[in-house]
Parts: structure tokens; sequence; C-alpha cells
């Protein structure tokens, strides 16, 4: 049964296995582990990530097509969603047909550059979509009388799923059950369903195509796959994917903007993730999003007091202030491309072999 | 062997070949004229040309590497931006030394400062070159999606060494009194720097085509850029050539940078992103890999985002992508599809 | 017999994932034409590329006079004195055919005594001194691949297939060129599907099969022995002749 449900792609490796349990535990219980709007920020910001870094992986580690455009496709659910709620008020309705708008955009564009630049080499289509990319978030703080500019956009969503509404009068384990639970409940759910989902698209005779064409597009196309044909919908997929993390992201923060969900930085985030959790598993977004989120709240604090203690030192103290932590992220990255292609998925699963 | 087996033919290129040939280089003056027309006010007009030409020169300043190192050995370094950054900063601090040559009244002295300020940041963009291509990209060479995500790493690594040694904030970069005005003519305002970078950029125009048609080295690369084995069977080293286009294309992205900086008068770490999307806007139009495509890319993209920006501010970048959505319908390779033996 | 001027010993070449040479064993004797036959897919192109260096071999050496050039670069392989006129010629269309000519003579500028015999060897060379090569035509380009090879006095020329696809004048053409050539004691492998072009110039000869050699001997043996043709070959040597 759990097997089915993971479409037969189990973890493969026990410690992977517990740390996944972790993960999903922690997130599944996290607003009672960890009480404490801070802690649940963080908690529903890893789920919405580990979708949106999933759907990324989908394109990268199983097609192997590197696009820069993945938060433009983050975005437009994002903007969808919004848009729809402060348009039309907060209701379920407008939810829905925003967040279905969205990802409708979003497949719309992901066909249009994948056919658009897909025949072409991979590098070809990486540099188209970094400059698509751009310019789209250049356009939206430009249409301000739509989008609000660089300022976003703020809206109401349902009471079911505000702080003032509460669920129960009672407090369970001290906790008061409001609809800021009831919203993080969403958000974990659906990130949990849309996970189920991909696992099962990896593991169709398409994802095995896809992978196919991956490895050999030269020979997937002499047995006679239509390899444009199978790269243009792993696009199209993944975008819509990563458009429904930008709606969960819209409804959870009530607030969508540019700065989070188009940015450049997010991308380079997304990229970060995928490849130190390990391309072409799935697995690797879920450990690599957790780890680059929690590393993202808290490392600067513990970077903060390694500053402190090499203050004296010149230049290893602005090494090691907390603001560059993503310089040595950046190396980490390099060093993972070069020695553990695979992530850390890819190294527990070969530490049990 | 016979004279008459062969028969000396001289093969006639068709017409229309030939046009189509020549074809791109006739759209600079067309979208010159097109924007005439939609300005009206000659006078604007000049001052915007001049403008976009002036940064259609510096962008193929900082493209021209990019283009010729894909051509070469199918590397497209995503990590070039960093140099432009690089190069610009190293640019502000040399600057910022020979503060006493840049404020002095004299024109030469000021130009001085530029040209040590322009060669310092080659040299240091260069010598990173080096270094980037020995540690970065060597190891992947062939496999384009590690390529393309350990120069993105090493984009990030690079960024962030600036803020390091420069600290987070971005600076101001004046320049020299000399390159400071405009000329008045007739009723056209044109900044003196723009002048000077339109001519910096034409002459390495022309110099890089002088290289590449005339001297061996020249020869190699566009051999190399055809079929890089032949070139290696016939006894040269292609890594070794790649190496020296690699550097070089590094040191013309830090010239380009400081040209950027003293254009803009403020850097930031991560101006090199910034521009690298117009650069490969540019580098996408002309084709990949070639270096007189990359030339008219950068002038109509240079050209295109004055006009717009003057007509039309919103949409001026993405003008510039509809140029190459555009572009790519008439030639889904690029104005000028590099030939290439596999 | 001459001493062998290059042997493979138990070579094995890979490219990527598929095993294409699997134990090449393949004397050239020093000072004539080895003629390397096989049908399609037989291995021929990938053993010249394995000696050039382009491929490396996972198994197995290469010996070229008195060195090992198994694990050279292809750079240093040329400079030992081989030279490659490969199945697809090579030809730089971007460059004309003096630049062509310039690059080919990797060591200073070209001998004129050498380039005033190249261009009577093969008249359009001079012909079309100035052409883009992308506008010669195929047997000219095929002209201008040998004319490269031979610009500098080389020890080895591998010449791989030179009269695919052409016309039977200049078939002709290029076989008197390379018999001229071959007074010059210039030692050539060449692969050759023709069977009458290969056995009019050949002295010994090798024949491939599934990345391997089947048979290796004289050439003037093989052209007497209609039946051994026919074992090692089948209908496909009739089908060139
Ligand atoms: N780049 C490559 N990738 C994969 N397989 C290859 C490659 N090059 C050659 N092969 C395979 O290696 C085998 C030998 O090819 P090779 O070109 O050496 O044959 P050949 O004898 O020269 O044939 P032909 O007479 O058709 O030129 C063939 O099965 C071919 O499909
Ligand atoms: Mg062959």
């Amino acid at each position: 049964m759990l097997t089915r449900l993971l479409s037969g792609d189990t973890p493969r490796s026990g410690l992977l296995t517990a740390l996944l349990l972790i993960v999903l535990i922690s997130l599944a219980f996290a607003p009672f582990l960890f009480p404490g709007t801070k802690s649940l920020e963080t908690a529903a910001r890893i789920c919405i990530f580990i979708v949106l870094v999933a759907s990324y992986d989908l394109l990268l580690g199983y097609a192997g097509i590197v696009s820069f455009a993945h938060t433009m496709f983050f975005g437009i659910g994002a903007y969808g969603t919004a848009l729809a709620l402060s348009t039309t008020g907060p209701s379920y309705g407008a939810l829905v047909w925003g967040t279905a708008a969205g990802a409708g955009v979003a497949a719309l564009f992901a066909l249009a550059i994948g056919l658009f630049s897909l025949r072409v080499k991979a590098i070809f289509f990486a540099m188209v979509t970094l400059a698509v990319a751009s310019a789209f978030a250049v356009l939206v703080s430009q249409m301000s009388w739509l989008t609000g500019g660089e300022d976003g956009l703020n809206y109401k969503i349902p009471r079911e799923l505000t702080p003032a509404f509460k669920l129960i009068k009672a407090k369970v384990f001290d906790v008061s059950i409001n609809g800021k639970i009831l919203a993080y409940y969403l958000v974990f759910f659906a990130a949990v369903i849309l996970f189920l989902v991909m696992l099962r698209i990896v593991n169709s005779p398409f994802g095995r195509t896809l992978k196919a064409v991956r490895d050999n597009a030269f020979r997937a196309e002499a047995i006679g796959y239509r390899v444009v044909w199978y790269r243009t919908t792993a696009t199209v997929l993944s975008a819509v994917m990563a458009a429904l993390a930008g709606s969960l992201l819209a409804i959870w923060l009530r607030y969508t903007g540019p700065a989070t969900t188009l940015s450049m930085e997010i991308m380079i985030d997304i990229l970060l993730m995928v490849v130190i959790g390990g391309m072409g598993t799935l697995y690797g977004a879920v450990l690599g999003a957790t780890l680059f989120i929690l590393a993202q709240t808290y490392l600067h604090y513990l970077m903060g007091v390694a500053a402190e203690a090499t203050s004296a030192v010149p230049v290893v103290s602005t090494l090691v202030a907390p603001e560059r932590w993503l310089l040595w992220l950046g190396v980490l990255f390099i060093l993972s491309v070069y020695f553990f292609p695979t992530g850390i998925v890819g190294r527990l699963r070969a530490g049990r072999a | 062997m016979s004279e008459t087996a062969i028969k000396p033919r001289i093969e006639k290129i068709p017409l229309k070949e030939q046009l189509a040939q020549k074809l791109p280089v006739l759209l600079v003056p067309v979208l010159a004229a097109v924007g005439l027309i939609a300005i009206g006010n000659p006078a604007s007009w000049l001052t915007l040309t001049v403008a976009g030409l002036a940064m259609g020169m510096m962008i193929f300043i900082m493209a021209s590497g990019l283009t010729v190192v894909f051509g070469l050995m199918d590397v497209i370094n995503f990590g070039h931006g960093a140099f432009v950054a690089v190069g610009a900063f190293v640019g502000f601090t040399v600057l910022a030394w020979l503060a006493g040559w840049t404020a002095s009244p004299s024109v030469f002295m000021n130009l001085t400062a530029v040209l040590v300020a322009i060669l310092a940041a080659m040299l240091v963009t260069g010598l990173l070159g080096l270094a980037f291509e020995r540690v970065i990209v060597m190891p992947v060479y062939g496999e384009h999606l590690k390529q393309i995500l350990v120069t993105m790493g090493g984009l990030i690594v690079a960024q962030q060494m600036i803020y390091v040694v420069w600290g987070p904030d971005e600076l101001h970069m004046s320049r020299p009194e000399a390159l400071q005005g405009s000329l008045v003519i007739g009723e056209a305002a044109i900044e003196k720097y723009r002048l000077v970078a339109v001519g910096i950029g034409l002459a390495l125009f022309l110099g890089m085509r002088h290289i590449l048609k005339n001297t061996k080295i020249g020869l190699l690369v566009r051999a190399g850029v055809e079929n890089g084995e032949m070139v290696e069977a016939l006894g040269y080293r292609v890594r070794r050539l790649f190496l020296i286009v690699f550097m070089t294309g590094s040191a013309l992205a830090g010239l380009g940078g400081v040209m950027w900086g003293l254009y803009q008068e403020t850097i930031t770490a991560h101006m090199g992103s910034e521009i690298m999307v117009l650069v490969f806007i540019v580098v996408i139009i002309g084709g990949l890999g070639s270096v007189e495509g990359c030339f008219i890319g950068a002038m109509l993209v240079g050209l295109l985002a004055n006009y717009t920006a003057f007509l039309a501010p919103k949409v001026a970048l993405i003008s510039t992508i509809a140029l190459m959505v555009a572009v790519l319908m008439w030639r889904p390779q690029g104005l000028y599809p590099v030939v290439k033996a596999k | 017999m001459a001493e062998n001027l290059l042997t493979l010993s138990g070579v094995h070449t890979h490219i990527g994932p598929y095993h294409i040479l699997q134990g090449v064993d393949l004397a050239v004797p020093e000072g004539g034409v080895t003629v390397l036959l096989g049908r399609n897919g037989a291995g021929k192109t990938t053993t010249l590329r394995t000696i050039m260096g382009l491929w490396t071999a996972s198994q197995g050496g290469i010996r070229f006079g008195d060195h090992v050039i198994t694990k050279l670069s292809t750079p240093e392989i040329s400079r030992r004195g081989i030279a490659l006129v490969p199945e697809d010629m090579g030809i730089f269309t971007d460059l004309t055919v003096a630049e062509n000519m310039i690059l080919a003579a990797a060591n200073g500028p070209m001998d004129p005594k050498r380039l005033a015999w190249i261009k009577e060897l093969f008249p359009p060379i001079g012909n079309f001194w100035n052409s883009s090569a992308g506008t010669l035509s195929g047997g000219q380009k095929q002209m201008l691949s040998v004319a490269r090879a031979i610009i500098e006095p080389r020890r080895l020329i591998l010449i791989d297939e030179p009269t695919k696809g052409l016309a039977p004048a200049i078939i002709k053409a290029m076989t008197d060129a390379l018999k001229e050539l071959k007074e010059t004691d210039t030692t050539i492998l060449l692969v050759e599907q023709n069977f009458a072009m290969a056995s009019s110039i050949g002295d010994t000869v090798a024949v491939m099969d599934d990345g391997r050699i089947i048979h290796s001997g004289r050439m003037d043996e093989l052209v007497a022995d209609v039946a051994l043709q026919e074992k090692l070959m089948g209908l496909s040597l009739e089908a060139h002749q």
C-alpha cells in the first residue's frame, strides 16, 4: 500500500528513510512540535519549497533540461491566485479559479517556450529562459496598475484560513486551533499530494522515457521517441507544478510580490536545493529544501556567532559573516556538482550498497 | 591528373544567397530609420542613436568573448557576468587611487587614468578567467548540464567575493573631467563618453575582425569553431587555444565592466548578472559562435532599447526579448548561424 | 618484408557505452600502402581515429616507429608525423583553400616546392586558391583534404575512403595521385570500399569485421584468391566493383 502510494519508488536506504520520516513527521505535527509563529512560517515555507524544488527536479534531474524560468512559473501561479483574491474578494471560488488560471497560463507559457527553444541545444534553452524570466520580472514590477509593482499585492483570503478564525475553543497540546493552523494543513496536504503525483509521473512510462531521452537524446530519437515532445511535456508539467506551489505561497502569505516569487535569488536557491539534495531523485528535493531553509533561517545565527568569535581576524570574520553564507553554499554547490552529482540522496543510497 | 578531368569552375553564389548574407547588416540602418520615423524629432533621434550605439558597443565588448568561447569549445560560461562586475570594481579602485589624475584638468591625465584602470581590470579579469577555466570549467568539458550549473556556482561565489572585498553597498564611479558633459551638435546633445564608447567598441570590433581574418591564430580560432578535432589532427593544441580565447574573453568582459561602470556611474556586485541578460539576448540573436552576428545583434539591441526607452519606457526590456523572438522565428539559429562540422 | 612502421596490438576502443573495437591487431609495413577493408560499420573509421588519438584506446597498445603513442594526445601524434584525411574530409569551409593549406603547414610557412608539386598533383588546389573552401565540389574538397595531409612531409598518412561518392573520372585521378604519393616513400593506411581501386594500389591488406581484424596478408594473394574474397566479404565486394 505504502509502496503503491510512493509509486514503487521507495527511498532505498535506511538512513534516507529515517531522514524522510523525520521531515514528514516534523512537518505533519509542526504546529504542535514547534509552536510559535516563526517556526510555523518556516515549516510552511519548507512544504512549499519541497513542491517547487521537486517540480524543478522533474525538469533538471529527469529531463536534463536547465531552465532559469522556474521562478517565473512559480510567480505566475502566485499572481494568479493573488489577483483572483484581490479583485473578486476572499471567496473559495476565487481561490480555486485563480489557482487554475495561474496553472493554465504557466502551462501555456511553458508550451510556447518549450516548442520554441527545446529543439536546439540545452544551453540555448537555459539562455532563452534566463532572458525571458528576467524580462517577465521587470514587466511584473512595471505593471503596477495590475500587480502592485514592486510593493506587490496584499489581499484577504477566506476567513476560515486566517488566525481570526477559531475552529474549536479548546486548546490542543496548548495550541489553539485557529485558521492559521488550518491554512498550514491546507499547504501541508496539498504539498504531500503534489509530491506523490510527481513521484507517480517520474515512475510512469513517461518518466522512464524522459530519463532515456536525458541519457542519450540521439539514441532515443533513433529508437523513435519524439524528443522535443517529451521535453516540452516535461517543461509544461514542471511549470504547472511550480505554479501550484506559487498558489500555495500566495494563500499562505496573503501577500504576493516580485521579491517573494520572481527574483533571481529564489531561482538560485532552487538550483542549490536541487543539486545539493540530489538531482533526479525527487527525495533530494525534500532533503535539499528542508536543509536549505533551515540553514537559511538558523545558520545565519550560527555564522553570526562564528563571525563574533573571529572578529579579531579581519578577513576571516568577513568570510564567515552571516550575510556571506551564500558564498559557502556556492562553494558547496560547485563541489557537489563535481563530486556528488547525485547529491545527498545519491550519497545515502550509495552508502547502503 | 589531367586538366580535363576537373575543369576549373568558379562557383557563382546565387544573388539570393548573397542578399541573405547581407540582409542582417541592413537591419541596423533599417532599425535606425524606423526609429527616426517613430521619434520624429531628429535631434532626439541623434542623441538616442548615439546612446544606442554606445550601449550596443559595450554589450558587444562583453558578449564577444562569450560567443567565441562557445563556438570554439561548446562552452557557455554563465559566470561571464562576474568578470564584468569584477572588472568594474577593479576599475573603480584604480580610479580611486588615481583620484589626482582624474580630477586634473589635463585631458591627457584623465585618459591615462582611465587607461590604467582598464588595463588593470583586464589583467585581473584575464587572470580570473585563467583560474575559472582551470578550476571550474575544465573538469566538466562536454557536459552541458554540469557546465551550466558549475559556471552558475562560479558566478555566485564570485559575486559573494566582491561583497567580501568591496563591501555590500553600491559604489559611485564618477567619470573623469574630460569624459563628463556633452557636445552640442545642432539641437542634439551628445554625451562625450558615449562617443568614446562607440570609438573603443568600433576599434575593438575592427581589430577583432582583422585578427580573425588575417592572423594564424585567428584562422585557428575560426577553423576550431567549425571543426576542433581537425585542428587537433593538424597538430595544434585546441585546448591551449581555447584557454587563450577564454582569458581574452574574460579580459574583454572586464573592459566592458569598466566602461559600463563609467556609463552607469554606479556599480553593484550583481551588475554582471543583470547585463548578462542583454548579453545572452545579443549572443542568441547573432548566432552562437559568430562575432559578426554578435556585433549586429548588439547594435540592434542597443538601438532598440534606447528608442523604446524614449517612446515607451515600460517595455524597454520586453522589446529586446520581442526582437529576439522575431529573429529566431526568421532564423532559428540566429542571424549568422555558425557552420559546425558535427 | 619491410619493418612495420605502425603496430596495433589488441586495441579496444569504447565510444560512450559502446564497445566498438574489440581487440584490433594490425601491422602497417613501412613504405607501402596498406588497405583496410570491411563492410559498413566494421570499425575502420574508428580504427583510424583511435590511431590518431581522437578516440583513446581503453586497452591494448599502438606503436609508431620506436615509440608507443597509445596515450598521446592528437596534436602530439600529429607532430610525430601522422596525418589524417578523415571520412568527412574535415575541410574548414569558412576558410579559403589557401587558409586551409596555411593551417595544415603546422610547422611554419609552406615549402614552395612541395606546394608546386601538390598543385600539379591536384590542379584545383591552385585554381581555387583564394576561393572559399565551402564552395568546392565534393571531389575538390577530397583533394584539398589529401593536400593538407601532405603539405608537410609525413611518415604515415591515414586516408579514410577518399573515393566515397566520387565520379569514376575523379576516382581515377585520385588513385593516380595516391600512386604518385606512394612513390615518395610515404606510408599510407587506406580505408577503401572500392576493391578495384584498393587492389590496384595496395601492397598489404587487412580485413575488418565487428571490431576485429579477420584477415591480413599481401594484396596480390587476396586478388588471386577469389574464394577467399567471397568468404571474407561476401557480396559486399562485388557490389562495389
Ligand atoms: N560517435 C559514435 N557513437 C556511437 N557509436 C559509434 C560512433 N561512431 C561510430 N560508432 C559505431 O561504431 C561502429 C563502427 O563504426 P565505424 O565508423 O568505425 O565503421 P566503418 O567501418 O568506418 O564504417 P563505414 O564503412 O560505414 O564508414 C558502428 O557500429 C557505428 O555505429
Ligand atoms: Mg568509416
